[in-house]
């Protein structure tokens, strides 16, 4: 058994938000990078450059990249020996989000979904816990705008429809949200499970490091020709026309029910913003 | 070389503009988004006045993060345009002449910015602190309680857009992409 004080996870959170929201991840801004050498077209090459421009100020001077600093989605994963003393966890977990948001000046966006009333400190976080085997605890801060949330969607496919389907519902599904999302995207795909645990491996396989193929072979392959074809799609920077319209597609799969292959689409702009650590 | 401009806008130089067109934008432009343009829209219902003149001003769809000691400004790239397409048509019928945001528009937009001469910009979305460099001096001039969504005034300096949308039938989110697109699925 190891004991760790809540203390350390709200410092923990407050740090990893602290810099995700204001540093791009080298992952990303190598991406960038490579698609600024490929881009056809000379507008998607200014938006690339721009965003590269941009990265590398909002770092320097700690501002956000993105005044969408999103909601703090907050991945744990805590080690089944490991027992929590100070304090409520999940209390030490929105105080490190509040602490993060008042000081970094970051934008408070999230409020009551219908009557809108603002929370002003971006709290509750949305937070996902798994129990994993030993004694440490592994947080990943992951900061989610919603000009790409909103382009997000759950295809709950007929077995009939097979890999093609959902191919089909992938690439539609980027297709769809054009300069939406703020491209270049990564597209987060789950396969399989139910509604929920789609769209939760969605969501969870943004914050791979950003264009790592999946450990699974017919994954990475899935990825690597999913992306030409949604790079064949045209939408490009910005949505102005252009040939580099994903930086990435991560996908995870779950063993699913006999009758169904739900396909969950989380789609994420260029501000893919990711930080870890272990405690 | 991109175009220089300067809000409030003029009728004829807007005239000029053609989706594609590189511009440099100075001077006062409005900021406002989901919340200010359901508030606006119902005070025009309501036959209210306006706590702004729209006419020939610009608005940006933008909800920028709290500026730091010192700065004028947070933060502040452009929101995604589609979800004010619902209120833009009122406001453009009012004498609003440019919008500024990011993505598509809805056909009854672009038909607003074709009835009034109109023009939208796009500005790069994600580029939030770049964008901030360009924002001289920002006040909230209405719907104070509404935080990052209150309408503010910001003195702009060469902030970069692309016209996207013109009044001419020009379209640079259907023309860019068509450019580039391969045939696929």
């Amino acid at each position: 058994m190891r004991e760790i004080d809540v203390k350390t996870v709200r410092e923990t959170v407050f740090e990893l938000f602290m810099s995700a929201c204001c540093e791009i991840g080298r992952d990303v801004l190598e991406l960038l990078r490579k698609g600024l050498e490929t881009e056809k077209s000379p507008f998607g090459r200014e938006v690339l450059s721009q965003l590269i421009e941009n990265d590398r100020l909002a770092a320097a001077r700690h501002m956000p990249i993105c005044q969408d600093t999103g909601m703090a989605v907050v991945f744990m994963e805590i080690g089944q020996d490991v027992h929590f003393v100070g304090g409520d966890l999940n209390e030490a977990i929105e105080d490190g989000v509040r602490q993060a948001y008042r000081e970094g000046c970051f934008r408070a966006s999230v409020l009551s979904p219908l009557e809108r009333v603002n929370t002003k400190d971006n709290t509750p976080a949305i937070v996902h816990m798994k129990i994993v085997p030993g004694d440490s605890v592994a947080i990943t801060a992951a900061p989610k705008g919603f000009g790409s949330e909103n382009m997000s969607r759950l295809w709950m496919l007929t077995p009939s429809q097979g890999i093609e389907g959902v191919k089909q519902a992938i690439v539609e599904t980027v297709r769809l949200a054009g300069g939406n999302p703020c491209p270049p995207v990564v597209v987060g795909v789950g396969i399989g499970g139910t509604a929920e645990y789609a769209m939760m491996m969605a969501k969870h396989s943004l914050t791979r490091e950003c264009g790592m193929p999946s450990e699974d072979p017919v994954l990475a392959d899935l990825e690597r020709e999913l992306l030409e074809s949604i790079n064949a799609l045209g939408i490009g920077p910005q949505g102005l026309g252009g040939t580099t319209t994903a930086l990435a597609v991560h996908i995870e799969q779950m063993h699913t029910h006999i009758a169904g292959l739900p396909v969950a689409v989380n789609m994420q702009c260029h501000a893919a913003r990711h930080k870890s650590a272990v405690i | 070389m991109p175009k220089t401009i300067h809000a409030p806008l003029r009728r004829e130089e807007i005239g000029t503009l053609r989706a594609g067109d590189s511009v440099l934008l100075s001077g006062t432009i409005y900021t406002g988004r989901d919340a200010a343009h359901k508030r606006l829209c119902a005070l025009l219902e309501a036959g209210k006045p306006l706590p702004l003149d729209l006419r020939d001003q610009v608005i940006y769809y933008a909800g920028p993060c709290p500026a730091k000691p010192g700065d004028p400004i947070g933060s502040c790239g452009p929101t995604t345009s589609g979800r004010m397409d619902a209120y833009a048509p009122a406001l453009c019928d009012l004498g609003l002449i440019g919008m500024i945001g990011k993505g598509q528009r809805s056909a009854a937009v672009v038909e607003a910015i074709r009835r009034n001469g109109g023009v939208y910009f796009a500005a790069t979305g994600g580029a939030g602190a770049l964008i901030a460099a360009c924002v001289k001096s920002a006040k909230v001039i209405a719907f104070e309680d509404l935080g990052t969504e209150a309408v503010r005034e910001l003195v702009v300096e060469n902030l970069p857009l692309i016209v996207a949308i013109d009044a001419h039938g020009g379209n640079l989110y259907e023309e860019g992409p068509a450019a580039y697109r391969k045939s696929t699925l």
